[in-house]
């Protein structure tokens, strides 16, 4: 996978947690998301289920463990899809 | 934020939830009177927010087992199986249970969360994967995040989802164990089970069913999902709970593979918690045995839920997708919940307040549980309660 891949695999998250957030919060790639987007753990699940479609991978939710922020979350599928 | 202040970060959202501190999580019951009755502040409610599907808590079979056991064997066993020994009535209960599976081992565990947490744990280890349905009970999550295995959702009873999640895996489906309920408990909606069979032989899983909400509910002798489907060979590994329809506290799970006796030496949730104490075994087993001839029983309850589902279906209520002993009334925001739940208490009528994230898709529940001992004439208030409220609370 490619620089540009990883940017338009960023681009397409924060695209989508926008839809998600309720509040006006910017999204950057160093927001939390659970303690700043306030994204809750069901529809953090849900958001895997729907990256896991978007890519055809599979994301194990274990693996959430070590998500904290946006860009972590990138790096976790950029890792799936250059394994 | 140190450790107490994210604690506060909670309660704080909880209260504002819930205000005025309405107290509709682990609500004080008073008395208890009977199967469907207890007292709330100083209210005689009827209880439907119990998971006694048989109304078999006050059955005098149990009673007599369980002070029996009680003077002959004492309040505990003071340990767990592995350390202190297994006494009479776990090993008969072991038999009893695989005997009624017809499988060839059984064994019984603390609570049910500890079935799940034990076998899910044993059974799936690092580098295997466990595929779950995205309703799942949190003993089945906390199983799967405890067996360090990864862990994959599919949407929930969605069987195109749960295909592509396994296509996905490619090889790995060997080392795949697939998990799903008989009854889901939030919604009261079953699995699939014939085609969740036919995945997991076309892909080589192993299946595990919790049959906590449809032991002593679904099939002929109330086996469960598995006996209403046929499908009971079918099923590598079945769990389920005393504390529901045995009125009891523990856990099983019965196999016909020989490697479930293993989990008596690997498993932490079974090695190292005391063992049921005798009186709760001993109520167990007398409740199983009522369980098994309870035809009638399972044929009251279904026509007790079957009336309310279509009084409340009939009344315009959302509900879930299919009639059961669970009905759950699905509405969109916590406030009418709330709203709801209060109004049915007016109404003396007890029913359990399931807010986001507990309930699935980010909606609210008012779940009801329906059970065999409720009477015609209740179901029948309860229904009026219900659309009395609606126009009240929805407009
Ligand atoms: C689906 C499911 N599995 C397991 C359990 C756990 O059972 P127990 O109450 O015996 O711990 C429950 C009950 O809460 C449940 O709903």
């Amino acid at each position: 996978m490619t620089a540009s891949d990883y940017d338009e695999t960023m681009q397409l998250l924060c695209d989508r947690l926008g839809s998600l957030v309720s509040s006006d919060t910017p999204i950057t790639p160093e927001s939390n998301l659970i303690g700043q987007l306030a994204i809750d753990s069901i529809k953090l699940l849900n958001l895997i289920m729907e990256i896991e479609d978007t890519f055809d991978i599979s994301v194990p939710i274990n693996a959430l463990a070590d998500v904290q922020t946006v860009r972590d979350l990138v790096d976790l599928i950029h890792k799936i899809k250059s394994a | 934020m140190n450790l107490l202040d994210k604690l506060d970060a909670a309660a704080a959202a909880r209260k504002a939830l819930l205000p005025n501190g309405v107290g509709a999580f682990g609500i004080p019951i008073e008395e208890v009177y009977s199967a469907t009755e207890a007292r709330i502040g100083d209210r005689r409610v009827l209880l439907l927010g119990t998971n006694n599907y048989l109304g078999l808590t006050f059955a005098p079979e149990c009673l007599e087992a369980a002070h029996e056991a009680l003077d002959e064997e004492g309040t505990g066993t003071t340990g767990s199986r592995m350390a202190n020994g297994s006494y009479f009535g776990h090993r008969a209960l072991e038999k009893e249970f695989a005997e009624f599976y017809k499988c060839d081992y059984g064994m019984v565990f603390t609570t049910g969360y500890q079935a799940n947490l034990g076998t899910i744990s044993g059974l799936a280890g690092r580098g295997d994967t466990v595929l779950i349905d995205g309703d799942s009970h949190a003993s089945i999550y906390d199983g799967c995040i405890l067996s360090g295995a990864d862990i994959i959702r599919f949407k929930h009873n969605d069987m195109a989802d749960m295909e592509k999640r396994l296509r996905r895996l490619g090889e790995r489906t060997q080392t795949t164990l697939i998990i799903a309920e008989g009854i889901y408990s939030m919604l009261g909606d079953q699995a699939p089970l014939a085609e969740i069979v036919e995945l997991k032989n076309k892909y080589d899983c192993t299946l595990l069913l919790d049959e906590a909400h449809s032991l002593g509910v679904l099939g002929e002798t109330g086996q469960g999902l598995v006996e209403k489907t046929g499908l009971l060979k079918e099923v590598d590994f079945i769990t389920g709970t005393f504390s529901k329809s045995l009125c009891s506290i523990g856990g099983y799970c019965v196999s016909n593979h020989p490697q479930l006796d293993q989990l008596r030496y690997i498993s932490h949730p079974y090695i190292f918690t005391a063992s049921p104490s005798p009186a709760t075994i001993a109520s167990a087993r007398a409740a199983l045995e009522l369980l098994r001839n309870g035809t009638e029983l399972r044929k009251q309850l279904w026509k007790n839920a079957m009336q309310l589902y279509k009084h409340l279906e009939e009344t315009g209520y959302k509900l879930g997708p299919e009639p059961g002993p669970v009905i759950a009334a699905i509405v969109d925001s916590p406030q009418q919940a709330l709203a709801l739940w209060q109004g049915l208490l007016e109404h003396n009528i007890y029913v359990n307040l399931i807010l986001p994230p507990a309930a699935p898709e980010g909606k609210s529940l008012v779940r009801c549980s329906i059970n065999a001992a409720h009477t015609t004439e209740q179901m029948d208030y309860v229904g009026r309660a219900f659309a009395k409220l609606k126009p009240q609370i929805f407009g």
